[in-house]
């Protein structure tokens, strides 16, 4: 098998690994800050609840996650959610993905929200603003700044996450390594390697400028 | 009637009452000094004219107007706080301005914000909203540091932009709470005299502080507070010059040796 021809299966399969990658992001940073919210909710029960749910799903191997959202709901309703396809393994593993960093991400809002000093509050407070624009106008800009660094991390390991997948036989670019494996040729899952590499090198490059934009003031 | 009364004032946090039921008044115009060691309540009086703390007991009553009422059962809502609250402006003792925003931003952003709720025929225009940022920075003596962030500041200048910020928003009694606390020797100087060049007929100022020497030169009335009480009111000469209580007398003689 020809370098072009590995290189050609390879980028298929990096294209299901960016894609996986591309839609945790997208639903994971929105339902994450709710989450962030109910764990900081005034409301008891609330609370207790979601950080009981946050401690399970990051107490819990990712991998198990997979398997239980991919086959649990067959057996328990006797119907697939997710069928045996390779659309329906697809999306388990994004589902499962989602609720994992959703809850990974919630707590780095957290932190960066009741990192706020209070007199931030109370100064929109009494400048007469509501709760919405003390949020929006004042506090978030600085709690993203606060984030950065821990998202940027959080974000390059879930890069690498994204291989797990293939438990549920998803067919992302490790998969697709493997499967070369087995007609006796290993070197494909090192080459596999430099596709993460490269892609976290731009992530790692985007996160810096992102920095630097927000460098202009400091606190 | 005076313009600002402040009515049996009581407040606790859980087991520890800070104020014990605090009464004073104030006339339009006028500069009030409040003095006293940490701990006495001064700082949570602001706070609850301010309505960043809801006292247990007592009224505010502001040109006739009863802003707050504890024994009111309804509590307010909160764009009715919202509302009050503007009759108040607080100038924090750790200045908390928005890092974020440029100087100018910071004055004109709660301005920008309440313009917008206006019915479109009384919105002001943005120049004119950035004209008046202009004219208070000029007010307190930064009129080049527009452009520039907080961060950039020493804490004198920032406890200036803080006041012009403050300003911004036209209160009808400006609180300072501690304005110096925070700020190096060399550094209060100018915040104090900003405040002094402020006093006129129709600006009313509460200042909390322990700059006794301001006190006794700006204030037309003078609070000694301790233990949550008001032990000693009355003018400067009156308070500093014969003050009766022991507690004042005591405070003082530390204060002043």
């Amino acid at each position: 098998m020809s370098f072009v021809d590995v290189t050609l299966q390879l980028l298929q399969g990096f294209e299901v690994t960016l894609k996986l990658f591309a839609l945790t992001l997208v639903f994971a940073l929105p339902l994450g800050l709710v989450i962030a919210f109910g764990s900081m909710s005034r409301w008891r029960p609330l609370r207790y609840l979601i950080r009981t749910f946050v401690w399970v799903i990051r107490g819990v191997p990712l991998m198990l996650q997979l398997f239980l959202v991919f086959y649990v709901p067959g057996m328990v309703f006797d119907a697939h959610i997710f069928a045996p396809t390779s659309e329906g393994r697809f999306t388990a593993a994004v589902v499962a993905f989602v609720i994992n960093y959703a809850c990974y991400f919630s707590e780095i809002y957290r932190g960066g929200i009741e990192g706020i000093p209070r007199g931030q509050y109370e100064a929109g407070q009494v400048l007469g603003m509501t709760k919405r624009e003390i949020f929006f106008k004042v506090v978030l800009m600085q709690v993203v700044k606060r984030i950065i660094p821990p998202m940027s991390n959080e974000v390059i390991t879930l890069v690498k996450d994204t291989a797990l997948a293939r438990v549920i036989s998803v067919i992302e670019i490790i998969k697709v390594a493997e499967q070369l494996m087995s007609k006796a040729i290993i070197w494909p899952l090192f080459y596999a390697g430099l596709f993460y590499l490269v892609f976290v090198g731009a992530l790692t490059l985007l996160f810096g400028f992102i920095e630097r934009k927000l460098d202009y003031y400091r606190g | 009637m005076a313009f600002l009364q402040v009515e049996e004032i009581e407040k606790r946090f859980g087991r520890t009452e800070v104020l014990k039921g605090v009464d004073f008044t104030l006339e339009k115009g006028e500069v009030l000094a409040i003095i006293g060691s940490s701990g006495s309540g001064k700082t949570t009086l602001l706070r609850c004219l301010n309505f960043l703390e809801t006292p247990d007991r007592g009224r505010i009553v502001l040109n006739g107007d009863v802003l707050f009422d504890a024994s009111e059962r309804k509590k307010a809502s909160e764009s009715d706080i919202r509302r009050k609250r503007l009759h108040f402006g607080l100038v924090f003792q750790q200045f908390n301005l928005f890092p974020q925003y440029s100087v100018r931003k910071n004055i004109t952003l709660a301005v920008e914000l309440l313009n917008k709720k206006l019915p479109a025929q009384e919105r002001k225009s943005r120049e004119d909203i950035a004209a008046l940022g202009s004219e208070l920075l000029k007010r307190v003596g930064l009129g080049e540091k527009m452009d520039s962030y907080p961060c950039e500041l020493s804490g004198g200048q920032q406890q200036r932009v803080a006041i012009a910020r403050a300003l911004a928003l036209g209160p009808d009694v400006l609180c300072f709470d501690e304005p110096t606390s925070a700020l190096d020797p060399e550094l209060t100087g100018e915040v104090l005299r900003v405040i002094r060049e402020l006093k006129s007929s129709d600006r009313t100022m509460i200042v909390v502080t322990h700059e006794m020497e301001f006190a006794r030169g700006v204030a037309d009335k003078v609070i000694f507070m301790a233990d949550g009480v008001i032990e000693e009111q009355g003018t400067p000469q009156e308070v500093f010059g014969s003050p009766r209580s022991e507690k004042a007398k005591a405070f003082l003689a530390n204060i002043l040796k």
